[in-house]
């Protein structure tokens, strides 16, 4: 009996155990696997011409990533703008100044939306802000726009990422406890003055942590960003033309990708790429809010 | 009891003060004066309505939204409690001190001198002078002298309440208004604070909140009775302490002793 | 000074309470405008049928492939995880339960983790696919979306486990239960509610997601019967059918989009619930 149970105590150990370490080496044998995939590319092209050639012509075997890469980033930066007051302000009213009432509604709801499918929202895009961005936003800037285009990436993977920032933002503005702020106002400041001082100023590393996950989150979001934003090669500045971010390369061309020689290699080593700017932009941002959280 | 007026010697009047949390009748009636450069104990069980009592003099009410206040507080003839004008003005007259030591998340000098840099002064001499005047009033400056740019957070908990008083001084007000400071501190620290106070009453008006009976003994110069939202007694700690009036005074002084 | 002060403060609220109503507003809008514009097109042969001949240019039948779809790789992927996620949490929880550094530096590696996008993944299990020698099937789909959501299981249990008191381990291991009797029959008990939500917001992401399922799952116009039949799932039936050129087919992508949402709304709506009488008996 007592040797049955340390049998089990044994075997439940081991079980556990190696349940930990497969997922923790996850990223590393992601990471590995892409990578191989991707080395026969390298005795082709150097991985500085990959990146920052834009010569794209997959089947002469030239991969050039930079319409790609300044395609998401754009998207990206973008999008950080919108989210960038949005979110701030937006948590500072609904954890200092809303009622309780409003926030209390507010948080779950926030919280379900983060948890909406990308696909929802490229729906919504492709049904709302396509429409608006040729219609009514490209004429008022003069010019004209097929709808499918940076702008209209950028509004959705802002839409897409302000409940998942805005959800990290109340978290980390919700632990100022009320003593701060009484402190502050009976010195003789006023709300906004102690908003500014112990919400804003004492928070620094919290706030650039929820806006650099979601950068990174906003970098890597396929489907949504891919059903609107036009996905033509193409560098360009102006926010109206499309662009094709990296996923959405990845995404769209998995078909073709054993048809060209090297096709495959090139779309691993653009996943590659995705993990490893993700991966970074994850674990500085982490670190930050597990070290603050320490304190 | 008559509507209370201000008088010269009262720094603060509370007249037919209500406060309500909804259906809930938080504070029930109450009028009272704060004597000048005295202790005041606002004494009485927890959740009788102190602390509320004690956010109405600074205005501190204004944050819970849920609350709804009505009646008069004066100092000296303004009606602080119902005019909407520079309500920082009126905040700066009253320094706050609570019940767990709140330093701000920079310096130690910054903590002293975020007062100062509220109130526009930008004189770098001016401020160095006022850090160092007021550290020294709450004995801190000796302890902290060499590491002023240290964060607050790295003081010991007492010392953080030091601070936090130091910081409350610099902007120059009339009244202390202290809830329960000492209820996280250790014996030692409570000593120290409790030594400021009696130190202090020379040049403050300070309004103390405790449900601790001896240190209300060892502290008080006028005690107000609280329980249940109402004020059950006030006047002299000789009067309250040796001759109770109330079945609710002397039920809290046999289970305070 | 003063007055400035005082107009710094007005404008200031002022902007973060327009933006703060009109988020609201927006938000509120995206869900209106899927729920009007697909509620319009939805009928029960949308739930209850397949594709028949002609369906992707206006002809009749519904999603029920791709409803099965994802559910199937959603129920196998959130097995899997639980597979490995439960115990990799309960270890976190009661093996390394002195080892506070330990515990944060892994809850730090999931945390990470969570961000990585699901393309990666897709494109991960893609190349185990080649690697294998497999094609796009149920399976696939079910490993690639398992990889994804288990660390997401792991994570969410954790929090909820970490929350659980020492002093019941060590009341257990007290009575003589040896620590994984301790992890499976006390602690895991204690934290079961916290596993529940854990399952469902991990099954919510499983089904939810359309990039990791790509190139791993495939797309066909059956139900499949078995693991190595390629599998449609609802994201991509949405992605695809919005891309038509046909306007009825568009109309059935918001109809597709309303069944998705309902599926979220109903599991994230049931993990709050379980969150909150967790919470709850917590408090006792």
């Amino acid at each position: 009996m007592l040797l049955k149970r340390i049998l089990a105590d044994k075997a439940n150990g081991l079980w556990m155990i190696t349940s930990l370490v497969t997922i923790l080496a996850l990223p590393l044998v992601i990471g590995t696997g892409l990578y191989l995939k991707a080395s026969p590319l390298f005795d082709q092209q150097s991985f500085f011409s990959l990146v920052f050639s834009a010569d794209w012509a997959p089947s002469e075997g030239r991969f050039g990533f930079r319409p790609y890469i300044t395609g998401s980033l754009y998207v990206t930066l973008l999008s950080f703008l919108f989210t960038l007051p949005v979110c701030l302000l937006s948590a500072i009213y609904l954890t200092q100044f809303s009622s309780q009432w409003l926030i209390r509604t507010m948080h779950p709801v926030i919280d379900v939306l983060a948890g909406l499918p990308s696909v929802i929202y490229g729906v919504w895009g492709v049904l709302i802000v396509v429409p608006l961005v040729a219609g009514n936003i490209a004429p008022a800037f003069g010019t004209s726009s097929a709808g499918y285009s940076i702008l209209s990436g950028g509004i959705v993977l802002a839409i897409m990422c302000i409940p998942y920032i805005l959800n990290m933002l109340i978290e980390v503005f919700r632990t100022v406890p009320a003593g701060l702020i009484e402190a502050s106002l009976s010195m003789g400041a006023t709300r906004w003055e102690s908003v500014k001082h112990v919400v804003i100023r004492g928070n620094y590393p919290g706030i650039i942590s929820a806006y650099g996950l979601g950068i990174a989150k906003a970098f890597g979001e396929t489907i949504a960003v891919m059903m609107v934003v036009g996905n033509v090669v193409k560098v360009s500045g102006n926010p109206f033309d499309a662009a094709y971010p990296l996923p959405a390369l990845i995404a769209n061309n998995y078909g073709e990708m054993l048809s060209i020689p090297m096709y495959d290699s090139a779309l691993m080593f653009a996943a590659f790429l995705l993990l490893i700017i993700i991966l970074i932009f994850n674990m500085i941002f982490r670190y930050l809010i597990h070290k603050t959280r320490k304190q | 009891m008559s509507p209370l007026t201000p008088t010269d010697s009262n720094v603060l009047t509370v007249s037919h003060l209500n406060v309500y949390a909804g259906d809930h009748h938080i504070l029930r009636d109450i009028n009272l004066e704060i004597p000048s450069n005295r202790i005041t104990v606002l004494l009485g069980p927890s959740g009788c309505g102190k602390t509320t009592l004690l956010k109405c003099m600074n205005k501190l009410t204004d944050l819970y939204k849920e609350l709804k206040v009505s009646g008069n507080i004066y100092i000296g003839n303004d009606d602080i409690l119902n005019t909407t004008h520079n309500i920082p003005a009126i905040r700066q007259k009253m320094g706050l001190l609570s019940q767990r030591p709140y330093p701000l998340p920079v310096s130690i000098y910054k903590n002293v001198a975020y007062g100062l840099k509220i109130k526009g002064i930008r004189d770098r001499k001016l401020i160095d002078f006022s850090v160092e005047k007021h550290l020294r009033e709450v004995g801190l400056w000796d302890e902290v002298k060499n590491r002023l740019n240290a964060p607050a957070t790295s003081l010991s908990i007492g010392q953080q309440q030091r601070l936090c008083l130091a910081r409350g001084l610099a902007v120059k007000p009339a009244i202390i208004l202290a809830d329960e400071p000492t209820s996280a501190l250790d014996p030692i620290s409570s000593k120290i604070i409790e030594h400021l106070f009696r130190e202090m009453k020379r040049h403050y008006t300070i309004v103390l909140v405790t449900h601790v009976l001896r240190q209300a003994i060892r502290l008080a110069d006028h005690v107000i009775f609280m329980c249940d939202g109402r004020i059950v007694e006030q006047g002299s700690p000789s009067d309250l302490f040796s001759h109770p009036q109330s079945d609710e005074l002397r039920a809290y002084l046999i289970d305070g002793n | 000074m003063r007055r400035i002060k005082i107009i710094e403060e007005k404008i200031f609220v002022f902007l973060s309470a327009f933006m703060t109503y009109s988020l609201i507003l927006v938000l509120m809008f995206i869900i209106g405008v899927v729920f009007v514009k697909g509620f319009n097109a939805l009928n029960p042969d949308m739930i209850l049928k397949t594709p028949r001949g002609g369906y992707y240019y206006g002809g009749e039948g519904g999603v029920l492939n791709a409803i099965a779809g994802s559910l199937y790789i959603a129920v196998g992927a959130t097995l899997i995880a639980i597979f490995i996620g439960l115990p990799a949490a309960l270890y976190i929880n009661v093996q390394l339960i002195r080892h506070r550094k330990t515990q944060n530096t892994i809850r730090y590696f999931l945390d990470a983790l969570w961000g990585i996008p699901s393309i990666v993944y897709g494109a991960f299990g893609f190349t185990l696919m080649l690697f294998f020698g497999m094609n796009a099937s149920l399976l696939a789909g079910i490993i690639t979306v398992a990889l994804l959501i288990s660390p997401i299981m792991v994570r969410t249990f954790d929090e909820v486990l970490s929350t659980i008191p020492r002093g019941l381990y060590e009341a257990s291991l007290a009575l003589g239960s040896t620590r994984t009797e301790t992890a499976f029959k006390v602690i895991f008990r204690q934290g079961f509610p916290g596993f529940i939500t854990a399952v469902l917001l991990s099954f919510g992401r499983g089904i939810g997601d359309a990039a990791s399922v790509l190139f791993t799952a495939g797309y066909t116009d059956n139900v499949p019967v078995n693991l190595d039949e390629p599998a449609a799932t609802l994201p991509l039936a949405i992605f695809f059918q919005l891309g038509s050129p046909i306007p009825e087919v568009r109309e059935r992508a918001f109809a597709s989009a309303v069944i998705l949402t309902l599926i979220i709304l109903l599991l994230s709506f049931s993990a709050r619930f379980m969150a909150k009488k967790y919470s709850r008996t917590n408090l006792r």
